[in-house]
């Protein structure tokens, strides 16, 4: 083999640097994504409840938007009757975001992390970002 | 086992039989049936067969009167006031009478003072509306409980089809971000993006909690709405009292908009 020097030499540094990402975070623990539900207006609620369960809103909550958009764009039903009974306004601006009014750290983190970009914030306006 | 071909197609279409029953009560009783029990309409919502709006412009007697209605609309909607003419966005908006009706201003014999002044234009809610026939994609729509024409951002792709489609020039896109030429946004309300089509939704919004239009309730009189399928309705009377036309019937879409245009107290 010609110049195998060179070339074993080269295929090192080219294996170093291609696994460097991973040699670099090797043991270290992922990043945990918590999204944030530390705004004053969920801290003044008794009870802490959303418009479902938290695992349910976790998994589904994009079907539930979509749901509810079209619900009331096409069909006009603005009421929701949660699980728990209770009854909610439909509406993304003047229901969800008004408790979590911390967009940033609550939608934002993991939309940001799983890489996804709704197009929600194209036409519905963010709040002002609160926290307690 | 031996089995002939009677016997054989027996089992088969009974087995059929059986198979799809089983799947379809299966599907209705799973998520997508229970979904509608949980929505429902709010019960201060108002009700029409056909909402429609009688206007009055003789009501309106200065430029501020027709800003009043206007900026009503336009604040509570997020509606941009883009500087370049060419990319205006409105959802109501002022004309001159042979804009309005082009097809009755070589008449000179009647009512002149009507004539020199100016009408309050938006969209016709039509009871057969040419915009959303040629929608591809739906994105409007003619709500079947109450008529009103509705515009669904989220489906809009911005073709501009029913711009070409409605003869009443009710319909604005958006070349640019309206985001910067909203002066103060109203955060009850979202705004649009680049690239869609928007026009008047005879507030839907406010109709669903009980409310009438805001330009209805910031005119005076001038504008009056209500449910022209009923016939004891106030627009329906005053339909019957007074003498109105409608914008360019003779194209066939039914506008739902009638303009008083004399017969006063007298008629």
């Amino acid at each position: 083999m010609y110049n195998s020097g060179k070339i074993i030499a080269g295929l090192v540094v080219f294996f170093f640097l291609a696994t460097l990402p991973f040699l670099l975070n090797f043991g270290k623990a992922n990043a945990k994504i918590e999204p944030s539900i530390d705004t004053p207006e969920i801290n003044a609620m008794p009870k802490k409840h959303c418009v479902e369960p938290k695992a349910f809103m976790r998994s589904e909550h994009m079907q539930l938007l979509n749901n509810w958009r079209d619900q009331v764009v096409r069909n006009g039903n603005r009421i929701y009757v949660g699980s728990d009974g209770n009854e909610y306004t439909i509406s993304l601006q003047n229901t969800c975001m008004k408790c979590h009014s911390n967009k940033k750290k609550f939608c934002d983190k993991c939309h940001n992390y799983m890489a996804v970009k709704p197009y929600c914030w194209g036409c519905h306006i963010a709040p002002k970002e609160k926290e307690a | 086992m031996s089995m002939n071909r009677r016997q054989f197609l027996k089992l088969a279409s009974a087995s059929t039989i059986v198979g799809v029953g089983a799947a379809s009560v299966m599907s209705s009783i799973s998520k997508g049936s229970l979904e509608a029990a949980q929505i429902h309409p709010d019960p201060m919502a108002l009700k029409a067969k056909r909402w429609g709006f009688v206007v009055d412009v003789s009501k309106l007697t200065t430029e501020e009167d027709y800003q009043k209605c206007i900026n009503a609309c336009h604040n509570i909607h997020n509606v941009p006031s883009n500087p370049n003419p060419r990319h205006e966005v409105k959802w109501i908006w002022k004309d001159t009478y042979e804009h309005t009706f082009p097809n009755t201003a070589e008449d000179k014999i009647m009512n002149r003072e009507l004539q020199e002044k100016n009408f309050l234009l938006f969209c016709n809610h039509c009871a057969k509306p040419a915009c959303v026939r040629v929608c591809p994609t739906k994105a409007t729509f003619k709500r079947e409980s109450d008529g009103i024409v509705m515009q669904d951002m989220h489906r809009c792709i911005g073709c501009r089809f029913c711009m070409a489609a409605c003869p009443f020039g009710a319909r604005s896109f958006n070349y640019t971000d309206p985001r910067p030429n909203i002066k103060v946004e109203n955060k009850e309300f979202p705004t649009r993006m680049i690239g869609v089509v928007e026009k008047c939704t005879a507030c839907y919004e406010r109709l669903a909690i009980g409310k009438q239009p805001a330009c209805a309730e910031e005119s005076n009189g001038a504008i009056v709405f209500g449910d022209l399928e009923d016939p004891n309705s106030e627009v329906r009377k005053l339909i019957a009292e007074k003498y109105t036309i409608r914008r360019k019937p003779e194209i066939g879409t039914q506008p739902s908009i009638y303009y008083v245009i004399g017969g006063g107290e007298h008629a």
